[in-house]
């Protein structure tokens, strides 16, 4: 086809990276510089501003190690829980008859239109006062403990897999327990990673739930910690940006190179089938 | 095989029993109490104690809609909706169009678009302070065009900045979204349109946009609901929805109102009369749509 056709798509898509990116790029000079520099010159790193102190800083004020780990627990805890119950659940809803399934896979839809905001006074009066789970672990994990998502990314996935696999293991006298564990766990594979990425950004950026329920600052996610550090403890620091672009650098790092990582498994054909279900 | 009365497979049953105690537990169930605390005299109380908690009829609304800063807060995020979702949509289509060709550095482009979108909001919040703060590196940029005060302490800009930042965020979610959907629309259509003569706007306007209609919607929606569960930036960007809240949100009130003060059941009346706000919006939305067709 014609030469020069693309030139708006070169221009979008530079400009598009830019806006996206350079945030993250400031992020990390922002988080190096010994005194902030907001002027342009300062967008780019200056050998004689670069030190390690606002990371120092941030680990004194809040204990990074310390919250970093309160994340991978709670992180780890919703992935496991999503991996296991959604995987039965997604089985189920795709390729078993059972009665009540169309309830459920409609209430499954139905609660993407909720706002989990509205259900926070509740759960609070539930998981806080009703169990006194606050400041606990499982109180963190509890509302999130399957990802709903990927339950839809499991049943789309079984979705796509023949009936007739199944229907010839049941055939040669297999029980359902043993149609699931030889049959569709080792077919799932391919869709655990998907639904892990997905399901890992979820409770590891999460901030409203584990704020709410968390005062001791021992047991606070990083989020949690960074949040309450920059709307209370930051303007008594010497260099406050610095200390926050440090903290932000850490609580992001995990995330984005997750994602480039693995890249390739999450693409909009895993998604795809959302839009058109 | 036998149908029993449970099903051809029962053990389905058990299966998605996990899933279906969740779902129960954590959404029927507190969405249930939300309406019912919403129209009771409801305190928070120790585990065990029980006090009584009379029905109060619409007063906890009443007591939120008399309250001026909860009506801000639905002016605000009605602001933020009008700016944030037609962006959303027209720049997520926009950027998934470009990227939807055989292009050098196809997955760079993909995987810098969702950055923003897999880090946490505490994160690129602590950057965006840094960058629109007064003596920040935008007002550096922008010289005498800055407004004064800056961005986020700004009465007319706080709200404006949120949204755009929340379009930021959310763009690469939306750009894939419409990606997938892009792979839908049947390659025939763009060529009868080039052999018809139509330049590539003109395909645009005539095949794209109604090809990706379903997505549409579904991209409006989801952008109305991240909208109506704003929480992270207004309370830190703004710090607590300032100034004289201006960004604060519905979200933001609850927080305050249930929390904050131990109001819970003015919190859940907020809370209800938000999701029936989206609720409404969503059905205009369907109605506009089915009149199109």
């Amino acid at each position: 086809m014609t030469r020069g056709r693309s030139w708006w798509r070169t221009i979008a898509l530079t400009l598009g990276a830019i806006v996206f990116l350079f945030p993250f790029y400031y992020m990390i000079v922002g988080s190096l510089q010994a005194t902030p520099d907001t002027s342009l010159s300062g967008a780019l790193p200056r050998p004689d501003n670069l030190s390690l102190d606002n990371y120092r800083e941030i680990n004194a004020a809040i204990g990074l190690w310390r919250s970093l780990l309160n994340s991978v627990i709670v992180t780890a805890g919703v992935v496991v829980g999503t991996l296991v119950f959604g995987v039965l659940a997604g089985y189920a809803l795709a390729q078993l008859r059972y009665r009540g399934r169309g309830t459920l896979f409609a209430a499954m839809l139905l609660l993407q239109v909720i706002p989990f905001q509205l259900l926070v006074i509740p759960l609070y009066v539930q998981v806080v006062r009703g169990y006194g789970l606050a400041d606990s672990y499982l109180g963190m994990i509890l509302p999130f403990v399957i990802n709903s998502v990927a339950v839809f990314v499991f049943r789309q996935f079984f979705l796509q897999l023949p009936v007739e696999l199944f229907e010839a293991a049941r055939l040669d006298g297999a029980s359902e327990i043993r149609v699931l564990r030889s049959v569709a766990l080792p077919l799932v594979r391919p869709a655990l990673l998907t639904a892990t990425l997905l399901t890992f950004i979820g409770p590891w950026n999460e901030f409203l739930w584990p704020f709410l329920i968390t005062k001791e600052t021992g047991m606070q996610p990083l989020a949690v910690a960074l949040a309450n550090y920059m709307s209370t403890v930051a303007s008594a620091a010497s260099n406050p940006y610095g200390a926050i672009l440090a903290g932000a650098c850490v609580l992001a790092a995990p995330a984005v190179l997750l994602f480039i990582a693995f890249q390739r498994h999450f693409v909009s054909s895993d998604l795809g089938s959302g839009v058109k279900g | 095989m036998t149908a029993s009365i449970l099903g051809r497979h029962p053990v389905g049953l058990l299966l998605s029993a996990p899933y279906a105690v969740y779902i129960a537990a954590v959404f029927a169930y507190p969405l249930g109490m939300a309406v019912w605390i919403s129209f009771h005299d409801y305190i928070f109380t120790a585990p065990g104690v029980s006090v009584p908690r009379p029905f109060v009829g619409t007063d906890n609304y009443t007591t939120a809609l008399a309250d001026p800063a909860v009506r801000q807060s639905f002016v605000n995020i009605l602001i933020f909706l009008v700016i944030n979702v037609p962006l959303t949509v027209v720049l997520s289509l926009l950027l998934a169009t470009a990227l939807n060709a055989a292009i050098p550095f196809r997955t760079f482009f993909r995987v810098g678009f969702y950055v923003p979108y897999v880090t946490a909001s505490v994160a690129v919040v602590g950057v965006w302070l840094f960058l629109f703060s007064s003596d920040g590196l935008v007002n550096q940029v922008l010289g005498d065009l800055a407004p004064d005060p800056s961005w986020l302490i700004n009465e007319k800009w706080a709200m404006p900045s949120i949204a755009l930042f929340v379009t930021w965020k959310q763009l690469g979610f939306f750009i894939l979204l419409y990606l997938a959907a892009l792979q839908n629309v049947p390659s025939e259509l763009y060529e009868s349109a080039a052999v018809d003569g139509a330049g590539r706007w003109r395909s645009f306007r005539a095949v794209t946009i109604p090809g990706v209609r379903p997505a549409t919607t579904l991209v409006t929606l989801l952008a109305i609901i991240t909208g109506a569960n704003l929480f992270t930036e207004p309370y830190l960007l703004t710090n607590g929805g300032g100034p004289s809240g201006r960004s604060a949100s519905p979200v933001l009130l609850m927080y305050q109102r249930g929390i904050e003060q131990q109001h819970p059941d003015v919190a859940a009346a907020i809370g209800v009369l938000l999701v029936a706000g989206v609720l409404l919006l969503a059905g205009a939305q369907r109605l506009l749509e089915r009149s199109r067709e």
